[in-house]
């Protein structure tokens, strides 16, 4: 096994889709000769030409589009969408058109396309560069949106993003593109779209988070194992649409207490659906109230103030201090 | 005859006056005074010497990532032509104009150093704030137009964009809505013919972008976008137009983005050292420069005395940067501008980071 970081895994899973599957194309915003400004498609062009990885103009309505057309006609496009804050202009596509084609054609078309995109704050970017508006998405009913937190499995989900009959919107975290590496298998791994995963067993209390903002949320529980001796039971959601709730369910019975952690805006995010499903499915067993540690209702500042803006490490120890202590 | 030809007699005009040399045509000088050329000189020259100071500061990691501007200072030919009350939305390429328009350099320090203090636009300038999803700007012009239309104002709505930016619908839409409205907007496209690692002939199958206002029936001039002299008159041209009320215009400034994208970019990755090298010869400033020293309007001590001034310029809009910085800038200030009013949840979250800051301590 290889150890790679985000970039190389994602990288590897779309070589070998790819190479396992001539309907699988890319298309995107410099993705072919520059190899996507992140680098995730860095090679493709070279060894799948340019029929297969299309360099288009910079318009992501059309990218999206023709996706979808694409995608009816039989093929498996992956999109790249630069950066998620311009995704906006491919949204109405995604959801008047991605989303509907099955129930509108009863069947008859789908649109098994990804539409990836790199999203998240924390590593000093313009405008428009930061965003975490994830919830658009997954609050589209048709779509389904993903979201990996360590480099195997992106490499896994996307694998699975590419071969699911739906349209799969893939946020690609991209703090942790370089940040660590990991072991990679070579061969063929997946994960199901759907399904949440422990990242970090533990029964005092049931932490429930996603993406770039898992970090954090992990070294925390770190130190409060080691300062408070409190062992967290930390969630990666890792599917927001479909919503796993089962496995934090589990554990939140079991702990009786949670918080919730995402750099996305508080109101309306994520984390209010899942407390929602605390509520209707585990309230009987809480302790103390769900709370949330998150960014807040504003845009997302420019990089001076980001640390304030997203929930670090303080602001997630003192939400779990305060609901152990209720 | 029902297949016959529709005779659209539009054509599209290329206009430049000064040469890559330097040699004026004499038919086209506009003969304009020589203070202004000066006055033009000076800003080309400032936008080129602040950009290469960015780069230092970027690279010393002092300012965060942004998009030079070098090679393309001669749209301040643009901002020239018009009137202060005329209204410019800028794309994210537009420092020199920026500039031109009396944006104090220390305000564009500290946006790119991260604080959200440097987007403030001072009373009285009719300027939008940089756009940086690209394309979405020009329909804002549009709209400014219409106002000015609605209100009986002969001013002018200029909007800058790239290359790239004519792929987007909100493009077409955008001079499809001022033509039909017949209303008093210039579309400035700067053809740098890249964007980040597309070249211009891959963005669109069109010989020129200029071409394209001829589907929207307004005016389409293509201008040499290093020659200063002839982005000024197609400007003063179209903003003559608009005030008369004969609407639109489309200009195609051809240029060329002699540095990166972004400061995140490797050009090697899709551009040769040559072309590069073929473009530095059709240099703004040096073309200007040339024209001017040969016409005496500028001499060795005055390129001399204006490379002086500039620097003292960009050191004091440096201090004061600096200044403003070391006096501190309430990190709460994030929230300050989010709506008229804070809303209760919102005051309850400043009172958040409020906390944490002083936990911090
Ligand atoms: C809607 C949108 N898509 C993608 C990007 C990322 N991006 C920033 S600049 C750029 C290229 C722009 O090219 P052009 O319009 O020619 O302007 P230039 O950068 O050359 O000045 C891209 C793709 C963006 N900022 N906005
Ligand atoms: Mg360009």
């Amino acid at each position: 096994m290889a150890k790679m970081n985000m970039v190389q895994a994602l990288n590897l899973a779309l070589r070998q889709e790819m190479e396992k599957d001539d309907r699988v194309i890319l298309l995107g915003e410099d993705i072919g000769v520059d190899g996507g400004v992140f680098r995730v498609t860095d090679g493709l062009l070279d060894t799948f030409g340019p029929k297969r990885v299309l360099d288009t103009p910079l318009a992501e309505s059309a990218i999206a589009g023709c996706s979808i057309g694409m995608a009816v006609y039989g093929l498996r496009p992956v999109a790249e969408i630069q950066f998620s804050g311009f995704s906006y202009y491919a949204f109405h596509q995604m959801e008047a058109h991605a989303s509907r084609m099955r129930p509108r054609s009863q069947g008859r078309y789908t649109v098994p396309m990804v539409l990836r995109a790199p999203y998240g704050g924390g590593v000093r970017a313009l405008e428009h560069h930061s965003e975490s508006r994830e919830i658009y998405w997954a609050h589209t009913p048709g779509l389904k949106m993903v979201i990996p937190s360590t480099p195997r499995l992106a490499r896994a989900l996307l694998v699975s993003a590419i071969r699911d009959p739906d349209p799969v919107v893939f946020y690609e975290p991209k703090a942790v593109y370089r940040a660590f590496r990991e072991e990679v298998p070579e061969e063929e791994e997946t994960f199901p779209i759907g399904k949440s995963r422990v990242a970090r067993p533990g029964g005092d209390i049931t932490l429930i988070s996603y993406g770039a903002s898992l970090m954090p949320t992990l070294e925390a529980a770190t130190e409060l194992s080691e300062k408070d001796g409190v062992e967290c039971e930390v969630i990666d959601l890792l599917s927001l649409s479909p919503l796993d709730d089962q496995l934090f369910v589990e554990s939140v019975k079991k702990t009786g207490r949670a918080v919730v952690v995402h750099e996305a805006h508080a109101t309306y995010g994520a984390g209010a659906e899942v407390i929602a499903r605390i509520v209707e499915k585990a309230l009987l067993y809480l302790e103390a109230p769900v709370s949330r540690a998150t960014g807040f209702d504003i845009v997302i500042p420019l990089y001076q103030r980001e640390k304030d803006y997203l929930p670090g490490v303080p602001r997630i120890l003192k939400a779990v201090r305060q609901t152990l202590a209720f | 005859m029902p297949n016959r030809e529709i005779d659209i007699a539009y054509r599209v005009k290329y206009l430049s006056i000064l040469d890559q040399e330097g040699q004026i045509d004499q038919e086209l000088d506009p003969h304009l005074p020589g203070e202004l050329l000066l006055k033009f000189y000076r800003a080309m020259v400032l936008a080129r010497r602040f950009d290469e100071r960015m780069l230092i500061l970027q690279r010393q990691g002092k300012i965060g990532t942004f998009a030079p501007i070098k090679g393309q200072e001669a749209q301040i030919g643009a901002a020239a032509a018009l009137l202060p009350e005329d209204w410019i939305v800028p794309s994210f390429r537009e420092a020199p104009v920026e500039l031109w328009r009396g944006k104090p350099m220390e305000r564009m320090l500290l946006y790119y150093s991260g604080y959200s203090e440097g987007g403030r636009i001072q009373e009285g300038l009719n300027m939008l704030p940089v756009s940086v999803p690209v394309g979405s700007q020009m329909t804002h012009a549009v709209g400014i137009a219409l106002g000015m239309q609605y209100r009986d104002q002969k001013s002018v709505a200029a909007t800058f964009f790239g290359d790239g930016a004519t792929s987007q619908g909100d493009f077409h839409e955008a001079l499809n809505f001022a033509s039909v409205y017949r209303l008093p907007v210039i579309f400035l496209c700067q053809n740098n013919h890249w964007a980040i690692s597309l070249p211009r002939s891959r963005q669109t199958n069109s010989a020129t972008l200029a071409q394209k206002a001829i589907a929207y029936d307004m005016p389409g001039v293509q201008v040499d976008g290093n020659d200063v002299l002839a982005v000024y008159c197609a400007v003063k041209e179209a903003a003559k137009r608009c005030r008369a009320g004969d609407g639109p215009t489309l200009i195609e400034m051809v240029t060329y983005r002699l540095s990166m994208h972004t400061t995140a970019d490797d050009p090697k990755k899709y551009r040769t050292e040559q072309e590069v090298a073929e473009w530095e010869k059709r240099d703004p400033i040096t073309r200007f420069e040339k024209y001017l020293t040969e016409r005496q309007i500028l001499g060795e001590g005055q390129i001399r005395a204006t490379a002086e001034e500039i620097k003292t310029q960009i050191a004091s809009a440096e201090s004061r940067w600096q200044e403003i910085m070391a006096k501190g800038i309430d990190p709460l200030d994030m929230f300050d501008h989010a709506y008229a009013e804070l809303t209760p949840s919102l005051l309850d979250q400043k009172e958040i980071v409020a906390r944490e800051l002083e936990e911090k301590k």
